[in-house]
């Protein structure tokens, strides 16, 4: 007989500890006992992941009720495990839209409070916490309680961007954005390099509420970081067509990939088509809001191309006060280092919201994937340390690498969350493998 | 071609708060359909019709209280969903229980019980149900049995023995009362990723519950009186049922 295999638990970067998720319908009782509570495992590093010393975490995706939806108000509340993909599925048609639409829609309510969720809208719309109106929580000493800006205001806005450590989320009531077609009116562009980029994302982001953009970051010299810029709004509803979109169709990627298929040599082959084949320089036309917000869902299991050892992403937010030279310094560091990126995102990042460890602030937002090597902990240090210095910080949502003294050197609210934090679990009974790696937890 | 689903049909339903439940009364919903929720706890119905108007504006009519631990709920809470109905025309059991042999084994209270719900109690409910579309002409009775009952099978002895009960009733009932007007539908899940399977191990060919559900839909639509979901299962018990006893004596599934 074969040995029974011990079960483990991983985040979409694929790096894994012991574990496995407890799923139930009903969330109060599941987290009764619960470490940590997670929702699709869609954060990169260890956030959703159990401490060291425990092995079990409740998770939400199968409590997914709305419990009410207001059609005239678009004020929405549901169970946490709703996903954003639910969502869109059921409102997308109604001409209701999530405020944030963060790059996948395989998340839930609660993982979008938790990491405080942006998207391409930063700029203007804000993060996610800023449209939620309020929580329904069990907090540490096991009470079920209800939170909002105005009760409870201190636990609320550490639960805003808390990744999960203040409590178990049970229920999200938020309101949702009116939108005139659940098409996307889109507009791209070619770009030559970093430096035309960034200036060309600061003004499309005055006239577009959706701006991103992919570069290259493995080309050089005077090509380094060019890429596309994507710019959109939804469709008016002449431009649209009548039907409201279905959805995508999906791929799987059916098995892990050996770890050479995510070379430098194929991610600069990869890169050299995608940047060329944008033809012309400048496109535009309705596009499918799946593919516009959420085109890597195309493919499901597609962390299944970082092989066995996973692959995590660093991003980060450097700040408007740096200049609009630090994406330049940023690149050309990362390029020395030789860190090849198959994905490399960049968005205007507007006000920094009030969830206390709330990730954006205004910048310029960097997300790269990098496949674990043997160098990632140095690699990841030497862009911190970039970060430190220009006065940036990192998503939690996405880091499994960072040093606790590093993140504290950028995170100067972070005494006041912990402080919050404390005050509402002062024994710590809910925690992380990211708690225990960056705030000192006890396993 | 399909025959077109017939527009606002009333549906009583029982089991779906939960699992597969949840997922064929939102597409119900989706559809138009008129729905009086059954089901143990006033709070939990509650719930789940709220999420149901969410899906359909006009989706549910009325809950009413039923455990299918009680018998002597059925009749009332049939009776309250004729009322708000108006009629019944479909009525669906997706409800049961779920325990894994070697918890069984070593409980038999719990065995009693789980035989009481999936077989003594289902049959005793759609035989009230059955008594009702028959008087009013006929109707749809769509009840969630499953593959464990198609073979004697060592992982699933008990829980098996009922469900094949369940699956052996629902045939002759189907067989009896197809001429009447009463369209009787087995549904036989294979492994399906709900609440009753969470921390079980995953055989090839699971499930989701929204493919089950649009599978049970399309076989109710069309009265189709046998589905297996999702549909690879059909092949996998076909093979089962077909090997020779000496080779399950010695197989694990």
């Amino acid at each position: 007989m074969r040995a029974a295999q011990e079960s483990r638990i991983a985040g979409w970067g694929r790096l894994s500890v012991p574990g496995r998720e407890l799923l139930s319908e009903a969330l109060e009782p599941l987290t009764e006992q619960a470490v940590l509570t997670r929702g699709l495992g869609r954060s990169y590093g260890d956030a959703s992941l159990p401490p060291p010393s425990r092995r079990e975490v409740a998770a939400t995706p199968l409590a997914d009720r709305i419990l009410s939806f207001d059609e005239a108000t678009g004020r929405l509340r549901a169970e946490a495990g709703l996903s954003l993909g639910a969502i869109n599925q059921l409102l997308l048609p109604r001409r209701w839209c999530s405020p944030t639409l963060p790059g996948t829609q395989f998340i839930t309510l609660g993982g979008m409070v938790a990491a405080d969720v942006h998207d391409k809208s930063h700029h203007r719309a804000g993060s996610f916490g800023r449209h939620v109106q309020r929580l329904r929580m069990r907090v540490a000493d096991g009470r079920i309680l209800e939170c909002s800006p105005t009760e409870h205001e201190d636990l609320f806005w550490a639960t805003v961007g808390g990744m999960g450590l203040t409590g178990h989320i049970l229920e999200v009531e938020l309101s949702l954005q009116r939108i005139p077609s659940p098409w996307i009116w889109q507009e791209s562009e070619r770009v030559p390099n970093i430096d035309a980029y960034v200036e060309a994302l600061e003004q499309a982001a005055q006239r577009w509420p959706y701006t991103v953009g992919w570069i290259d970051c493995l080309s050089r010299g005077r090509n380094l970081g060019r890429g596309v810029l994507l710019c959109g709004r939804w469709a008016e509803a002449h431009e649209a067509p009548p039907a409201a979109p279905a959805p995508k169709h999906k791929l799987t990627v059916p098995f892990e990939l050996p770890s050479w298929a995510l070379s430098r040599p194929t991610v600069q082959a990869f890169n050299e088509v995608y940047y060329w084949s944008h033809q012309p320089r400048r496109k535009q036309g309705l596009v499918h809001p799946e593919s516009f917000f959420h085109p890597l869902d195309a493919v499901l299991r597609w962390n299944r191309i970082y092989g066995r050892r996973g692959f995590t992403q660093y991003q980060c937010v450097l700040p408007r006060r740096a200049g609009r030279g630090a994406a330049r310094r940023f690149l050309e560091l990362l390029s020395a280092r030789g860190g090849a990126s198959f994905l490399c995102v960049i968005k205007d990042c507007g006000e920094q919201g009030q969830g206390l460890l709330s990730f954006p602030m205004p910048g310029i937002s960097i997300a790269l994937d990098i496949a674990v090597r043997d160098d990632t902990q140095q690699l990841v240090d030497t862009l911190n340390e970039l970060v430190i210095a220009e006065g940036g910080r990192i998503y939690l949502a996405k880091d499994a690498f960072t040093r606790a003294d590093h993140f504290r050197a950028m995170e100067r609210r972070l005494e006041a969350w912990l402080a919050v934090r404390r005050r509402w679990d002062p024994e710590l009974r809910l925690r992380s493998a990211l708690s225990v790696r960056l705030f000192g937890d006890p396993p | 071609m399909n025959p077109q689903p017939v527009a606002s049909r009333k549906v009583v339903f029982l089991g779906a708060t939960r699992g597969m439940g949840r997922a064929l009364a939102r597409l119900l919903a989706e559809r138009g359909e008129v729905l009086c929720l059954l089901g143990r706890h006033a709070e939990d119905l509650a719930r789940s019709a709220a999420d149901l108007q969410a899906h359909g504006a006009q989706a549910v009519a009325g809950t009413a209280l039923c455990d299918l631990e009680q018998p002597a709920t059925f009749a009332s809470a049939l009776d309250e969903a004729a009322r708000v109905l108006g009629r019944l025309e479909l009525v669906v059991v997706s409800a049961g229980i779920f325990a894994p042999q070697e918890v069984l084994e070593h409980d038999p209270a719990l065995t009693a019980r789980l035989l009481a719900v999936d077989f003594t109690n289902t049959l005793l409910f759609c035989e009230e149900a059955r008594k009702r579309l028959l008087a009013q002409g006929g109707g749809t009775l769509c009840v969630f049995s499953s593959v464990a009952g198609d073979r004697g099978r060592k992982p699933v002895a008990l829980y098996g023995a009922a469900k094949a009960g369940l699956s052996h009733y629902l045939e002759s009932l189907d067989h009896k009362y197809r001429a009447q007007g009463l369209r009787t539908i087995c549904v036989k899940p294979g492994f399906v990723h709900t609440g009753m399977t969470a921390g079980l191990k995953a055989p090839p060919f699971a499930g989701e519950p929204e493919d089950v559900a649009r599978r049970v839909l399309r076989a109710i639509d069309r009265g189709e009186p046998l589905v297996y979901a999702p549909g690879a299962w059909r092949a996998v018990m076909g093979v089962i049922r077909a090997l020779p006893r000496h080779v399950m004596r010695r197989v694990d599934f």
